[in-house]
């Protein structure tokens, strides 16, 4: 075999993109050897099993992969906007939509929220670490290789091209062979093992791990989310796990679950697919619901209205959102009874998401609010999401649906949930603890101009698609010169780059941030109205976190304890701390699964059985590993908490 | 945490190996053999409650006495079992239809009403 015949070759775009990456390869590999930091690479970070630190990768990753798919963005709305320009082929079309949406979902939104929840739930909780910090650290690990594996395919064998939700028989090996639609197979399992994992690892932390005293219904509202959330994962990811197996056992060794010869079912796909899609989008949704909550009570300066409605909506949101898929494929053609019940279980899902609104409202009721980037990106969520959600239950009508499905009015609504919802939780969220992430804020000045770009391209990018939707225009078309359609498709191309702009600006805050902004000096960085534990913590958080556990029997404890003067630090009670050692074992471990992986995309059997082998080697490693952690002596973190507190 | 007890964890090496050779068995009985279909699907049931024996008994405590917030493993059992009848319910509610291949014999589900009203779908099957 010859390298060129895995190469994607003969194409400019393609070109620029191997330099690209090739140049900032080669970069990184100078900076990090001229300035001698693989040391410490390697011991700070690739090794780490600190919960905070494996946050602060998630998250560095999903701004990556935010920007990778908003590349491919950008392209199919210059394709749109001026279609013919011949910008695009239609090959090229079909790939960018597919590693734009699938990039967006798995790498971008759910990591990004991941991230904030290792960093933020064991301190709201009052918890040193994971219950199996190990684990977490393989959790990262799958993830990023999984991610790294999917983005290679566009320079190494070409992506995949049918779609995020990769429908069977068009995505089976006898209409798309090559190795494209195995990349998305093979990355998405391996990022999948590591979500199922952290899914399993926070419900055990959060379930075993909190301070004394703390009930279920005292937790922190965005704990609760990330508790709902993890439910959700673990028993809807065994469902794509299995659907993907499927579908990779079609296509490498030639069996006919989805094909449409041997009796196969193609639609069994699309069924599956969605019995994992649809709770899927509660995965992202719900935590962004928990951030809101948090931010919203925060610069109000009040306890969240009806936070046990707010709970209950939550779950009551979770157990529905399995029993709504059928809602993707109305047009199946199942039948008027099948689609009526569907039809009805969708339309209920509106009734606790509606609950949370008047909540969030009531909260900001007569409240003093105090107009922080967090706090905007939280006001201006509540009516674009409204949007999201009340074309989401026009959608929900199956016979309107006929005429809405796979149109743009489709595409705006998906976008106003995901980028309203999501994407402003992710923002409001990262600006919201990157005090304690950093130790120091983002520029509240950069921070409202990124807002204010990001907040009007979008509803200029996204509102216009609601009406080309209504005017026919199909989602995933490449050829769009049709006179009735362009001037919307113009305008919504300016919102797009308005977006674009809005994250360069955001990321230059990042930059400015770091260079100018002031080191925090205390823990509660919102000037004192931190209500939970996260903010108990002095900034920087020592690795241990919490030097005493406080007894929590309240919700918003910290306001309390600021009332009455009183830390969680108590130096009587220090006793030595338990901490668990670094480990390289999770980064080797997932990178041969990660070559198996890449023996599987190619069908190169010998490769996938040497990366498996690999990855069997390091279990058992890890099985007769009797490495229990270490011991913080009491000396040390007297030492640590007196220099942080100023004693 | 299994600190205390150090050398080779008799039950979870044992378990591990029986699972493996059930997945082969398995794997072997559908690929491979000549079993009649029947003989194959129930072999494969058997061996997959056998399965589900081995991970409870031997890695997933359930034999353990319940805990605090009650028995979390018949508890996660429950919802597990929830999930797997709306799977298994739910697919065969929303996808069997059309799949009386023309000949009228079987065939049930929402969708029969719908194509009795258009015959001439059925013709070509
Ligand atoms: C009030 C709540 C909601 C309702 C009633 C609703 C309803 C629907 C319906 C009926 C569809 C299918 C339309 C079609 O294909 O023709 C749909 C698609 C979609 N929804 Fe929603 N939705 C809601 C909230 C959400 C939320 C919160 C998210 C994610 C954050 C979301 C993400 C999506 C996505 C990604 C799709 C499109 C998937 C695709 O075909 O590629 N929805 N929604
Ligand atoms: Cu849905």
């Amino acid at each position: 075999m010859h390298i060129t015949d895995i190469l994607v070759t003969g194409e400019p775009i393609i070109y620029a993109a191997m330099v690209s990456i090739a140049l900032v390869t080669v970069a990184i590999v100078f900076l990090l050897t001229y300035f001698k930091k693989w040391g410490w690479l390697w011991r700070e970070w690739l090794t780490t099993v600190d919960h905070k630190k494996i946050g602060i990768m998630y998250i560095l990753s999903a701004l990556a992969m935010l920007f990778r798919g908003g590349m491919d963005a950008m392209m199919m709305r210059v394709q749109l906007a001026f279609p013919n320009l011949g910008f695009l082929d239609s090959q090229h079309y079909n790939e960018i939509f597919t590693t734009h949406g699938t990039i967006m979902i798995i790498f971008m939104a759910m990591p990004f929220l991941i991230g904030l929840m290792n960093i933020i739930v064991p301190l709201q909780i009052g918890a040193r670490d994971f219950a199996f910090p190990y684990l977490n650290a393989l959790s990262f690990w799958s993830f990023f290789f999984g991610a790294m594996l999917f983005n290679i395919s566009f320079v190494i064998g070409g992506s995949p091209d049918a779609g995020w939700t990769s429908y069977t028989p068009l995505s089976g090996a006898a209409m798309s062979p090559g190795p494209g639609q195995n990349f998305y197979l093979m990355g998405l399992q391996l990022s999948g093992i590591g979500t199922l994992a952290t899914g399993i690892n926070l419900m055990v932390t959060i379930l075993k791990m909190r301070a004394p005293g703390m009930k279920l219904f005292h937790m922190p509202i965005f704990t609760w989310s990330t508790l709902v959330t993890c439910f959700i994962i673990v028993f809807a990811f065994p469902i794509l796990t299995v659907a993907l197996a499927l579908l990779t056992i079609d296509r490498i060794f030639g069996s006919q679950f989805f094909t449409l010869t041997g009796e196969g079912l193609p639609m069994m796909w699309a069924n599956l697919f969605w019995m994992w899609g649809h709770p899927e989008v509660y995965i992202v949704i719900l935590p962004a619901f928990g951030i809101f909550s948090e931010v919203i009570a925060t610069f109000a300066k009040k306890r969240l209205f009806g936070y046990n409605a707010m709970v209950w909506s939550m779950i009551i949101i979770a157990l529905l959102s399995f029993l709504v898929w059928v809602h993707h494929f109305f047009t199946m053609g199942a039948g008027a009874f099948v689609n009526s019940v569907f039809s009805v279980s969708t339309m209920l899902i509106a009734v606790p998401t509606g609950v949370k609104i008047f909540n969030w409202l009531a909260t900001l009721y007569k409240s003093k609010i105090e107009f922080t980037v967090p706090m905007l990106w939280s006001l201006s969520f509540i009516p674009s999401f409204i949007l999201g959600g009340v074309t989401g239950v026009m959608l929900g009508m199956a016979a309107a649906d006929y005429q809405f499905h796979n149109s743009y009015f489709l595409v705006a609504h998906f976008h106003y949930v995901l980028i309203a919802g999501t994407v402003f939780a992710c923002f409001a969220g990262l600006v919201f603890w990157y005090p304690k992430m950093f130790g120091h804020k983002m520029n509240e000045r950069i921070g409202k101009w990124a807002f204010w770009l990001f907040f009007a391209g979008f509803h200029v990018c996204f509102f216009p698609q609601y009406f080309l939707g209504l005017d026919g225009m199909p989602r995933r078309l490449f050829i769009t010169n049709i006179a009735e359609w362009l001037p919307l498709n113009i305008i919504s191309t300016v919102g797009a780059f308005g977006m674009g702009l809005g994250f360069a600006v955001f990321v230059y805050n990042i930059y400015y941030s770091y260079r100018y902004s002031e080191r925090e000096t205390t823990g509660d960085s919102w000037n004192g109205n931190g209500r939970t534990l996260e903010w108990a913590t002095t900034t920087p958080v020592p690795f241990y976190n919490f030097a005493t556990v406080p007894y929590v029997d309240e919700i918003d404890p910290y306001v309390r304890m600021k009332e009455e003067g009183k830390t969680t630090f108590d130096e009587t009670k220090l006793k030595p701390i338990h901490m668990p050692s670094y480990t390289g074992q999770p980064i080797i471990m997932m990178s041969f699964l990660g070559l198996a992986s890449f023996g599987l995309i190619f069908e190169w059997i010998p490769v996938a059985i040497a990366g498996l082998i690999g990855g069997v080697v390091m279990m058992i490693v890890r099985s007769f590993d009797y490495d229990d952690g270490y011991y913080v002596s009491v000396e040390e973190i007297k030492r640590i908490e007196r220099k942080a507190r100023g004693l | 945490m299994a600190s205390s007890k150090k050398g080779i964890p008799k039950n979870h090496v044992i378990g591990f190996i029986l699972s493996l050779v059930m997945t082969v068995a398995a794997a072997w009985a559908a690929i491979r053999s000549d079993l009649p279909v029947t003989w194959v699907i129930i072999g494969i049931m058997v061996l997959a409650l056998l399965q589900a024996g081995v991970q409870l008994f031997m890695f997933m405590h359930v034999i353990e006495a319940g805990s605090g917030g009650g028995h979390v493993p018949w508890n996660m059992m429950f919802h597990g079992f929830a999930l797997a009848a709306i799977l298994v319910a739910g697919s065969l509610f929303t996808m069997s239809f059309g799949f009386d291949h023309g000949d009228h014999g079987g065939g049930s589900g929402g969708g029969d009403e719908q194509f009795e009203e258009q015959p001439e779908e059925h013709a070509g099957h």
